[in-house]
């Protein structure tokens, strides 16, 4: 139980902490000039010299190994309704490490959403 | 105005190339790996799988897709707000479930119809939210 709980935290951590952290080095990178092939690859160049793109992707991988572990422990119908809890933790990130606007229209939409996958997975 | 709209179609042109490029990369992972057969565990077997996983191009072109699904999760989130565009992403559920039941004639549960309508609310809600509520500026001072 306790390890179940672990890694639960692990993979909602990681995978919000790493979207949250690439993020942030995404917006410290700027917009691409354009939307065209060349403009495209000069701004992923940019973005994997930044330092939080390189501290996204372990995280990332620590969460997706998490998730193996836990598909491997428990059915994937308590599994994925566990994991949607990260859109909410996520929303929380959001608003207190990026500092967005979440308004009352946004929560209502990310928890029928947190709901809604719950439910796709259950059914 | 103007500006408003040109951002609200370029992040949903990019959300709608992150949904299909993760949802395409995982059904081809999934049919690779359905090729390759039961992965056993002992480590000849082990070095087997992974030779074959390598050499396998559905696999490959399974990466290939999810590697489009990460350039353009990390271009929407250069200029919109990762609250917008992750609930948004989660439109791939409902995708994947009206696929199922027309081109594979899957039954689905009331469960699962309420799930993908539940998404389609929560998705048309976020919607409705300002794409971008920080700028770069912000976030620079934010990082320093």
């Amino acid at each position: 139980m306790i390890g179940t709980i672990l890694l639960l935290a692990v993979l909602i951590c990681g995978s919000t902490g790493g979207e949250i952290a690439m993020t942030y080095g995404m917006k410290a990178t700027g917009e691409p000039a354009r939307l065209r092939q060349k403009a495209l690859l000069i701004f992923l160049g940019r973005a994997v010299c930044n330092g939080w793109f390189w501290v996204a992707i372990p995280l990332m991988a620590a969460s997706f190994y998490a998730l193996l572990v836990l598909l491997s422990w428990k059915p994937i119908s308590f599994v994925i309704p566990a994991s949607a809890l990260s859109y909410v933790v996520g929303t929380l990130g959001a608003k207190y490490i990026l500092k967005e606007e979440v308004d009352a229209a946004r929560w209502a939409g990310v928890i029928l959403v947190c709901a809604g996958v719950a439910l796709v997975a259950i059914g | 105005m103007a500006s408003e709209r040109r951002l609200r179609i370029k992040t949903l042109v990019m959300v709608l190339a992150m949904v299909v490029c993760a949802n395409v990369g995982d059904l081809m992972l999934k049919r690779g790996m359905t090729q390759i057969g039961v992965v056993k565990v002992s480590p000849s077997a082990l070095g087997h799988a992974f030779w074959l996983t390598v050499t396998n191009p559905t696999i490959w072109i399974g990466i290939l897709f999810l590697i489009g699904f990460m350039a353009s999760y990390m271009t929407v989130v250069s200029w919109a707000d990762y609250s917008y565009v992750m609930p948004a992403g989660a439109f791939g559920y409902a995708i994947l479930t009206l696929l199922a039941v027309v081109f594979l004639h899957e039954n689905v549960s009331a469960t699962r119809w309420i799930g993908v309508l539940l998404i389609c609310v929560g998705v048309l809600l976020v919607g409705q939210t300002k794409p971008s509520t920080t700028t770069a500026t912000d976030m620079q001072k934010v990082t320093a």
